[in-house]
This record gives C-alpha cells, sequence and structure tokens, in this order.
C-alpha cells in the first residue's frame, strides 16, 4: 500500500483554510432574489385565510407563494434511496402547518430588506388546534397531525397517521420473556434521549438559477445531490431531466443535510420568475426548522446468569420524530440493529416499538442516527447488570461481547427498513481495542477512586459499533478518465461534506491505478456530470464509494496495460506497470506519458474511460472502544470531562489523519449531546434553545484531553481493508460519561443531556 | 454617513447606514473568507482583525470601526498557508467554514499570548468554535506550528 | 438590537442631550443582539474614555475601557487577587473581550455579568455625567437613572478578593456567580441569580459580626442561599441556584481568608 493508510493533505484544505469562494452562497449571483420565509407562530394550526395582496404590491417583490399556488405533490425530504422508507407526509406548503417554524408562505424580492418587510405584511387568520407536545402522548391523541388523505407509505412501514404513528415496528428471536425469568440477575431501566442539534456553521441554503437550455440548476449544501434531484421533480411535479444539482463545499452536514431543505423554494421561485434565487437559513430557522436528533424512550430489560453471560435482551423504543417522519423508522431500527448484535451471545433478543409524530420541529438524519440512543441505553444498562453480578463492568464486556468471524442473528433480520443480510464479522478487534484502551487510560488504576474532597473522579467504559453504508441498498460508482500527458479525472458523485471523501477517494484511485496522487484530479457531486452515487449518509462513502473507485482504477489500470500492450506489439501478459514507465521484460517500454499523448492524437486514438458500481452485499461494522474519565463537584453536580480515550477498528484507515478527525470530531459531537446541548420548550412548543447563546455546544476548553488510536485491522470486503469511520466516534459519550459519574459518585444519570443540577438532585436523594 | 477604513492595507471611503456592521462592509466588497454563522458574537467564524486586535465582525458597527484597520486572511494568505499546511497534515481542515477565522484569531493569538501552553492556548481561542474537528488537530497543528510540539 | 441612527458624540454634552431624547448609549456592542429593539444610539468612543489610572488611594476604570484591557492591565491585576483580571479573561472569548466595555457591562446591569459581581464585591463606585460619583449598588438598583458613565473607581486599601462561577460550558454565562472582599469587613456579591448582582447583606452581617471561623464561614454561605432570591430560566432553576449559592459563597469566603 503505497497511497493508502498514508496521511496527506486534504486536497482542498489550504484553498478552503485561505477563505477561497467555495460554498453555496459564494456562488449565488449577486442579482439573485433573496427569498424569505414567514414561518408559523402555532404548533398546530390550519391557515383559514391567508392574503398576501398587500406583500405583492411591494415594488421590489417578485413572488409570494402559498400552499394555494404551489404544486400539491406529497413527498417525503428525508433524501434517501427510492422507494422510500420515510412515509410521504409533506408538500412544499401545506394548509395545515405543524410546528412553530413550519412553512406558511415564500417570498422572492429584489432585496432581503424587501423581503423581510413582505412576511410582515402578510395576513393570515389561523385556526388554532391543539398541539401534541409530549410524545408519550402523542399515539391516539385527539389531534391527527397528518389528517391529509394523500400521505401514504411507499411499503409496509407501520404507518397510521390516524393514530399519529409515524412507524411501527417489532422483532425477536429466541422466547425473551421465558429466557429472562431463568436469569440470576435482571436489570430493566427506562432512557431519555434528547433532540439534539446538528449546529453546521453554514446554515442551510440553496441557490437555484435557469440555464440557457430552460433547465433548472441547483446548488445546494446537501449530501445528497441525487436524492435532491428525485425528490425536487417529484414535489414540482416537472421531468427530471429539467433538473440538475451541484453539490460544492458544504460547511459542515452530520446528517443534517441529507433531507432536504431550501431547494424546493429557491427550484420553484427560479422555475416561476426565470431568475435566480437564493436562500439562507437564518440561525434561529436552522434551530427551528431545519432537522434535529430523533429524542427517545428507551425501556431496556436485560438478564445475565450467574456466571455472568448476558441471557437475553429486551430493547422497546418511543421515537419522537416530530412533525414530519423523515428517517423516523430507520433511525429507531439502528439504535437495535447497530447495538444489540454487540452482545451476540444472548439467547433470545426482543426488539420493537413505535415513532410517534408531534408538533415539535421534525426530527432527521444525524450522525449514529439511532446508534447514539441506543448506545446509551444499552450501555448505561450493561454496566448496571455488571455491578448486580459482581463483575468488573470492563471484564463483563470483554466475556459477551462479540468477537472477530462470529455473527448476530440480528443482521439478518434487521435492516432499514427492510430485513438485513447475513454477514459473518470478518473483522473485529473489540477485544485488542478494549484492552489496548484500558492501558492507555490506566483503568485498573483509575477505577479506584478516591473521595478525598468535594471533587470525585470516576472513569466509565462504553463500547460500540457502526456499519458501512446500507447493504443492498446504497450504491455508489466511480468513472475514471485517462488525459493526455497521463494525469487522471476522477469523477464521482460521492459527497465530500468537509470529511476529506474526495482526498481519500483520489488516494485509493491513486493505490489502485498505480500512480502517484497528484495524477489524480477530483469532481464530485454534479448530478448532470458524476456518475450516481446515493450520497454521504449512513457512513457509506470510504466502503460503497471507495469499493467503487477500487474497481474502476483497477479496471483503468487493466486499461492501461492492455494498450500499453498494443502500442509495444505485445501481450498484455508480458506487460509490467510500475505507474511511470510500461514496460517489457525484454526490454521494450514507453511511458504512461507518452501512451496517454498518443492515446489522444497519433497512435490508436481514443479515450480510456473507466466506470465502476459497488452496493455492498454485506455493511461490515467499525468497532471502538471508549473510556471516560471524569470528575465530579459533589456540591454543585458539575462534570469536568478530564480524559476521553478511544481505540477504533475501522479497518485500513486509508488517511489515518483524517481517519482520527473523524473520530476526534463525532467524540466531541457526542460530549456535545451527552453534557451540554440542552433543548428545552415553552408551553406553546416553541424551542427555547435557537440560538447560540442559548444552545451551547463544546469549546475547546470544555472537552478534556481526547485520545485516539486505531487497531491494525482489514477488512476483505473493504477497499484496501478499509471500513467506515463517519459515525463511529460519536456513539459512545452519553454512555461513557454516565458509566463515570456512577463510577465516580454512585447515581445513575438516565436522562439526556446530563446535567449538574440533576448529579446534584441525585446526589442529595442518595444522602437521605 | 462617510466613514473610511483601512481594509487588508488598501484605504477605503464608504457610505454606510448607522446599523451596518464590518461584517456587512466587507461582504459588500465580496471578501469571501469572512463568514456569519451564529448572528451573536458567539462563534467566531466572522472574526477579522481590527487594529491587530480580533473581533465578531457581525457585532461590531461599521461606524464604531470608523479610521480603523481591518485584516481579513486574504492580507495574510502566506502566513496562513506555513500554518495551514500544519493543520492539513494534522486533518483539521474539516468543512472549513470556520477555518478563516480560526487562522486569524491563531495569527493574533501568536504575537499575543505569553505562554503557548495547551490551556493557555485553548483558553485564548476559545471563541472560535467547530463543529467538526474536535478541537484536536487544532492543537497538535498550532503546536508544531509555534514549535512548542512535544 | 436594532440600530436605527448611529450618531458619535462629539462632546459628553451632546451625548446627555441625545440620551434625553431616548437615544441609548453603546458601549462595544458586544451584546447588541442581545434584545431586537430597534434604537438611535450614542457612540462615546473618541471622548477619551477607555482608560486605566492608578492614584494614590484609587483605580479608575473608563467606561470604554474593554474587558480585554483589563484582563491584560497589570496595575489592575496587581490588585484584589487579581481577581478582577482574571474574572474578565474568562468572559466569552477574546473577540467579545476586545469589544466588550466595562461600561457597556455595567449600564446594561446584565444579570448574568461576571465582572458587575466582582465590582460590587470590591464596594466600586461609579462616576456619572451628571449625578456625579453614586455606589455601583445605589446605581444597579436604580433603573431609572439616564446619565452618562465615565468611570468605576475602586479603592484600593488592601482589599482580597475571590470569584467563583458556576457555568454549564466554559464560555456560557454562568448559572451562579459569587465574589467576595475582604477589607475591614467581608463584603459578598451574588449574580447571575439570573437577576443582577446583589450583596448578600445577611450572610455578609452574620460574618462581620461573628467569629471567624470555618463553621461560621458554613454557616454564613446558608444565610446566603437561604435569604437571596433566586430564579428559574433556560439554565437552571431557583432551587439548583439556591444550593449553588450556598456552595460558592462557602468556597470564595474560603478562598479570601487564605
Amino acid at each position: 500500500m503505497k497511497e493508502v493508510k498514508k496521511s496527506i493533505p486534504k486536497i482542498d484544505g489550504i484553498g478552503l483554510l485561505k477563505g477561497r469562494p467555495a460554498y453555496t452562497m459564494d456562488f449565488a449571483a449577486k442579482d439573485s432574489l433573496v427569498i424569505k420565509i414567514l414561518r408559523s407562530p402555532h404548533a398546530f394550526a390550519r391557515i383559514k385565510n391567508i392574503d398576501t395582496k398587500k406583500a405583492e404590491y411591494l415594488p421590489n417583490v417578485k413572488c409570494v407563494l402559498t400552499y394555494k399556488n404551489v404544486p400539491r405533490n406529497i413527498v417525503t425530504r428525508a433524501g434517501q434511496g427510492y422507494p422510500e422508507p420515510s412515509p410521504h407526509d409533506k408538500f412544499i406548503l401545506d394548509e395545515y402547518v405543524r410546528y412553530i417554524g413550519d412553512e406558511v408562505a415564500v417570498v422572492a424580492a429584489e432585496d432581503e430588506e424587501t423581503a423581510l418587510k413582505a412576511l410582515k405584511l402578510i395576513e393570515v387568520e389561523y385556526e388554532v388546534l391543539e398541539p401534541v407536545l409530549d410524545f408519550e402522548k402523542a399515539e391516539g391523541h385527539k389531534s391527527i397531525i397528518h389528517p391529509e388523505k394523500e400521505c401514504h407509505e411507499m411499503f409496509p412501514i407501520g404507518f397510521n397517521p390516524t393514530k399519529n404513528i409515524a412507524a411501527e415496528y417489532n422483532m425477536h428471536y429466541g422466547d425473551v420473556d421465558e429466557v429472562l425469568k431463568g436469569c440470576e440477575y435482571v436489570v430493566k431501566k427506562t432512557y431519555y434521549t434528547h433532540a439534539q442539534a446538528h449546529v453546521t456553521m453554514e446554515p442551510h441554503c440553496s441557490y437555484s438559477y435557469m440555464d440557457i437550455h430552460g433547465r433548472i440548476n441547483i446548488i445546494s449544501s446537501t449530501q445528497t445531490p441525487y436524492h435532491v434531484r428525485r425528490i425536487v421533480a417529484e414535489a414540482l411535479g416537472i421531468p427530471i431531466e429539467k433538473i440538475r444539482v451541484v453539490k460544492p463545499r458544504i460547511g459542515g452536514g452530520y446528517g443534517g443535510k441529507q433531507a432536504l431543505h431550501g431547494e424546493f423554494y429557491t427550484a420553484l421561485i427560479t422555475s416561476i420568475t426565470g431568475r435566480p434565487s437564493k436562500l439562507e437559513y437564518t440561525r434561529q430557522e436552522v434551530f427551528e426548522s431545519s432537522y434535529t436528533r430523533h429524542p427517545m424512550k428507551i425501556d431496556v430489560t436485560m438478564g445475565a446468569d450467574k456466571e455472568g453471560n448476558i441471557k437475553a435482551i429486551d430493547m422497546h423504543i418511543l421515537s419522537n420524530t416530530g412533525a414530519y417522519a423523515e428517517h423516523a423508522l430507520t433511525v429507531f431500527m439502528v439504535a437495535g440493529s447497530k447495538t444489540l448484535p454487540l452482545y451476540n451471545k444472548a439467547e433470545a433478543v426482543r426488539f420493537g416499538g413505535k415513532v410517534v409524530y408531534t408538533n415539535h420541529t421534525p426530527a432527521g438524519a444525524y450522525r449514529g442516527y439511532g446508534a447514539i440512543q441506543g448506545n446509551f441505553a444499552l450501555e448505561s444498562t450493561v454496566d448496571e447488570l455488571s455491578k448486580m453480578c459482581n463483575m468488573d463492568p470492563v471484564d463483563f464486556r470483554a466475556k459477551n461481547m462479540i468477537r472477530e468471524k462470529e455473527t448476530s442473528p440480528i443482521f439478518r433480520i434487521m435492516g432499514e427498513g427492510t430485513e438485513g443480510v447475513d454477514m459473518i464479522v470478518e473483522s473485529c478487534k473489540l477485544d485488542y481495542c478494549l484492552d489496548r484502551a484500558k492501558e492507555i487510560c490506566g483503568y485498573e488504576y483509575k477505577k479506584k477512586n478516591n473521595k478525598s474532597s468535594d471533587k470525585v473522579r470516576g472513569i466509565g467504559c462504553a463500547i460500540a459499533m457502526q456499519g458501512s453504508g446500507i447493504p443492498a441498498i446504497d450504491m455508489g460508482s466511480a468513472l475514471i478518465k485517462l488525459n493526455d500527458q497521463g494525469f487522471f479525472n476522477l469523477l464521482v458523485g460521492a459527497t465530500d461534506i468537509g470529511t476529506g471523501s474526495d482526498t481519500i477517494l483520489a488516494q485509493i484511485a491513486a493505490e489502485g491505478i498505480g500512480v502517484g496522487v497528484d495524477k489524480i484530479i477530483v469532481y464530485s457531486s454534479d448530478t448532470d456530470l458524476t456518475p450516481f452515487d446515493c450520497g454521504a449518509y449512513a457512513s457509506s462513502t470510504t466502503y460503497v464509494s471507495g469499493n467503487a473507485v477500487r474497481k474502476a482504477a483497477l479496471k483503468m489500470r487493466d486499461m492501461i496495460i492492455e494498450e500499453g500492450a498494443k502500442q509495444l506489439g505485445c501481450s498484455a501478459m508480458d506487460i509490467e506497470f510500475d505507474g511511470n514507465m510500461i514496460k517489457t521484460k525484454d526490454g521494450k517500454e514507453i511511458t504512461l506519458k507518452e501512451l496517454s499523448t498518443n492515446l489522444f492524437y497519433s497512435k490508436n486514438q481514443k479515450q480510456l474511460i473507466s466506470c465502476e458500481s459497488f452496493c455492498g452485499e454485506v455493511s461490515p461494522p467499525p468497532f471502538l472502544t471508549a473510556f471516560a474519565e471524569v470528575e465530579v463537584d459533589t456540591k454543585t453536580g458539575k462534570v469536568d470531562l478530564v480524559d476521553y480515550t478511544v481505540v477504533v477498528d475501522c479497518g485500513t484507515p486509508i488517511n489515518p489523519a483524517l481517519a482520527r478527525v473523524q473520530v476526534e470530531g463525532g467524540i466531541v459531537q457526542g460530549i456535545g449531546m451527552t453534557l451540554f446541548e440542552d433543548v428545552k420548550y415553552a408551553e406553546n412548543g416553541k424551542l427555547l434553545n435557537s440560538s447560540f447563546l442559548t444552545y451551547r455546544i463544546p469549546t475547546r476548553m470544555d472537552i478534556g484531553k481526547i485520545n485516539v488510536e486505531f487497531a491494525e485491522s482489514y477488512d476483505p470486503t473493504g477497499p484496501y481493508g478499509a471500513k467506515s469511520v463517519g459515525e463511529i466516534g460519536i456513539d459512545t459519550p452519553p454512555a461513557a460519561i454516565a458509566n463515570a459519574i456512577y463510577n465516580a459518585v454512585g447515581v445513575r444519570i438516565t436522562k439526556l443531556p446530563i446535567k449538574a443540577e440533576d448529579i446534584l438532585k441525585a446526589l442529595k436523594e442518595k444522602e437521605k | 454617513m462617510k466613514i473610511f477604513l483601512k481594509i487588508n492595507k488598501k484605504d477605503m471611503e464608504f457610505d454606510i447606514k448607522g446599523s451596518e456592521t464590518v461584517y456587512d462592509i466587507l461582504k459588500s466588497i465580496n471578501i469571501t473568507s469572512v463568514r456569519k454563522s451564529c448572528d451573536s458574537g458567539v462563534c467566531g467564524l466572522c472574526t477579522v482583525l481590527l487594529n491587530g486586535k480580533p473581533i465578531p465582525s457581525c457585532s461590531y458597527l461599521a461606524a464604531k470601526a470608523d479610521g480603523g484597520h481591518i485584516t481579513t486572511i486574504e492580507a495574510v494568505e502566506e502566513e496562513a498557508e506555513k500554518f495551514g499546511r500544519f493543520m492539513n497534515e494534522e486533518g483539521a481542515v474539516q468543512c472549513a467554514y470556520c477555518t478563516p477565522g480560526f487562522v486569524l484569531t491563531v495569527m493574533s493569538m501568536k504575537d499575543n499570548l505569553k505562554n503557548f501552553d495547551d490551556e493557555s492556548i485553548n483558553k485564548y481561542l476559545v471563541g472560535n468554535l467547530c463543529r467538526c474537528s474536535g478541537y484536536q488537530g487544532h492543537l497538535r497543528a498550532i503546536k508544531k506550528y509555534l514549535g512548542v510540539a512535544e | 438590537m436594532k440600530v436605527k441612527e448611529y450618531k458619535r458624540a462629539e462632546s459628553l454634552n451632546e451625548a446627555y442631550d441625545a440620551l434625553l431624547n431616548g437615544s441609548v448609549i453603546i458601549g462595544g456592542g458586544a451584546f447588541m443582539h442581545l434584545s431586537d429593539n430597534e434604537v438611535s444610539i450614542v457612540d462615546l468612543s473618541k471622548l477619551g474614555l477607555s482608560f486605566i489610572n492608578e492614584n494614590e488611594d484609587t483605580v479608575e476604570i473608563g467606561a470604554y475601557t474593554t474587558l480585554k484591557e483589563i484582563e491584560d492591565s497589570s496595575i489592575i491585576s496587581s490588585y484584589f487577587n487579581g481577581v478582577l483580571s482574571k474574572t474578565a479573561g474568562i468572559i466569552a472569548g477574546v473577540q467579545v473581550r476586545n469589544i466588550a466595555t466595562i461600561g457597556g457591562c455595567i449600564g446594561g446591569r446584565y444579570g448574568f455579568s461576571d465582572i458587575l459581581t466582582c465590582l460590587l464585591a470590591l464596594n466600586a463606585k461609579v462616576e456619572l455625567f451628571k449625578a456625579g460619583k453614586m455606589s455601583l449598588e445605589e446605581y444597579l438598583s436604580s433603573r431609572e437613572i439616564k446619565d452618562i458613565i465615565l468611570k468605576v473607581i475602586i479603592n484600593k486599601n488592601n482589599k482580597k478578593a475571590s470569584f467563583f462561577n458556576m457555568r454549564n460550558s466554559f464560555s456560557d454565562f454562568s448559572v451562579l456567580n459569587v465574589a467576595v472582599c475582604k477589607d475591614e469587613d467581608f463584603k459578598i456579591a451574588v449574580g447571575a441569580r439570573p437577576l443582577s448582582a446583589v450583596y448578600a447583606k445577611d450572610a455578609m452581617e452574620y460574618l462581620n459580626q461573628n467569629e471567624l471561623n470555618y463553621e461560621n464561614i458554613k454557616k454564613a454561605a446558608e444565610i446566603a442561599g437561604d435569604t437571596l432570591n433566586f430564579g428559574d430560566d433556560l439554565r437552571a432553576s431557583s432551587n439548583y441556584r439556591r444550593e449553588v449559592c450556598k456552595t460558592l459563597v462557602e468556597r470564595a469566603l474560603l478562598e479570601v481568608i487564605k
């Protein structure tokens, strides 16, 4: 491996660092219409009357849209493959508004000031309806959030809108109740997780213009350009060939830009007016009117025998998808499917529950995608059960966790909204990861905390797994083109959202062809020019798109050898290609530079192009072990994170520096969810934490020391042994930190975020 | 009202409204590196140097800056690239939306901080938020750039 | 706030007239995002109000002095155990500290302010353009004052001071803050309740009338928590603030007698 497993600098790094134009809004034409959205002040209401005349009379207002004058096609904005596992429940604009911040009307004006003025002139009369704000009371509530007859599921997902149920799913293997009865130790706990916000630094934004052919070109801050093309066409009711979507550089995604946001509005305004148009969310809109992590209530029952073998796991979930059901079923299923296989020796496992609609900001995809919620519940319960079994929680995990070459029935039973795929775990270094992380953080010494002052330290552990793409569904493809003088274009639909995927895909291409990475020019994510890719989600780019690139690269290498053989007048069998020189054993040779120039201009002229696709048959999980060390102030309840140590098995890290930052970044987002990022609502359902002043993401002073190491690992199905690494980092902080707090002060926090106030309260109760 | 600003070493005169911020002025002359994210002075993305000191340009009225010298990363590209190479080697340039403002603050830190220990570095830069990187790569890059890496 | 009109005052008299006509004085503007009101503003930044002076008995800080200048001042850091400089140095990020002014903090009477709590404990005075010198306590408690803050004046004597705060994350506003100053007597100020800083008068009285020992410090801290008013907001409940108040007052007292 010459070009992979190598920390080369990100190819676009320096240009981005210097602030060169690269993001959606940098490309918006100066004369773009400015779009602003009138948003609902009510959590649930029907628009009885809407009068836009006064707004339209403003000289610089070009267009005002309401539910009355936009196409009425129901879609899901989820940005998933087709048919989607999310129900179709969203119109471009509707007469019902379903959360505070939902779209009421859209104004396009020559400038922002006029657009804002126009919003104030729109007169709306609402019939205010009783909102559903408590997700535990949503099912069967007398208010039905989606009464529209058009809403439907694309295939059976348990969709039952008359009961406010967006999805329902149940599975089991073995007889859980029976096995639990025979268990020596049984723990039963309930956990709550909250609606974490993505907080991408670049707000959601989109820009559209019409080209000379009358096609709508959308430049958008999106993770899924192909899905955007499909869904915008569907919603607007226009032929898909009339739309081109380009993803420029993206200022952070984390799942928040998998779903569509402003694209409908810019595309529609441009198609109506013929003018370029742009929409950039305000920060408040990003918080209130994009997407959040799905809040969940998770009940876990877990049983073990006398020897400390986990025998049965029962996980029951109620998930809150908010006003629209983007990713409702799948996030909820992943809470089980990406956690339960960790303890694959359990004889009986049951998983199930419901996803309900409420009148809150819709939930959607967010890095970790259910796994972080499930991990918090499962890994907290594992600690509790280990205590019951009188075992060290780390030894308890070592005894019960999945090992290399093993499997779990879950893999076969649970997929993303569908059945899963059977799979043997070909690479799993969890045992190494656990031992190594234990050693780095000094677990044995630190677990015996000493309580000498108000501030007590403790250490806690959690383990995690993810997937690498959605098997049998997610497809990525790559096209490689040889140019004169021997350089290559790599065209991929894969979506670099800041992760560095353009760079690692160039590395994989270079490795496959056998040339230096400097010979690879990457162009990505343009639905007219690059081949299909499902997009940047589900930890898929390195594995799915990377495998496609590898296949295309190997094919290009073969083509080069074949053409070289022709030019040298010998058989391809006799050719060696070292990346620079194509030569025969008997001393004939031609450089790649000469060959490629010949192919364009002088001999056997042709364009060499290789194009390959990849759709995984399996989804090899990366694994991770984490140890959190905390210091708890017993007089204020404040938790300081001292140290967070993880060891990761992601197969071959294609670019170790970028892989490491993926993990570190994931950890810090997980820490944010655990300790800082609070979500509160007013009585009327309004989100109160909708600015950076009230929603606090971790600063660099809040996170202690973070240590990341990688295990030597190689997955035979991955490109050069690689598995995914984008999401796994985020999964463990809630459980590891909760376990560390327990280790420090003996209180078990089961609700996120973990607040000083709750710890102090728990400590006081414990004293009683 | 009329104000004079020196922006990236060039003297300019602007006719502004009282409500315009330094950020608004920079956008009006197509400076792309300065970005607005939180719109409440918290995130550090819109950082520029005013007379050498980092300020949140979204929260600073242009009128108040009258007569001042504003520096954005466009004027310190060479030094930025020097530091940038360390950042890029660490993989710490992720989505990079926050990076130009962060780099400017690092430039200012280099001139103003006395002790380059981890705590002092992190404290100086606490007003520059980043959601991608987890901050660790920043610190590694800064220490290499300042020549204080272990 | 939104700026309707901006005026740079050429003189204090001009600024005062604008103030009487409904304009608002702007400091650095660091917290202008906290409200949505549309106002006309007066800027005093060219009136020489940015200074730190040391006199025989006092330290004077001009209203337009930034938090960063207070943090970096060798004069200020050499008094009161450096508490004022250290506290200025933990507020928000360096960008905000470079623009936020001490006058703005005082004039805004921000409940969350850490620096106000310190100044109150240090028994600072403010000097106003028309009303002259006034104790900070009096200034904070009378919201009707329409005047221009020129400077803050702190007596040097041999004061020892300490400051403690509890906040959910590093650059967040405090959930509660406590400053203690020991001169001849103890002064205890508690802020971010979330209302702005006040003296814990009963606790001060108890402490000043009783022997200084650990038991009485604990007792004073209890009194502070039990007698002050606390409120609920997004960051914490009043009950939590009460508990934290007791803890931080105790810690601040123990620190200051070290």
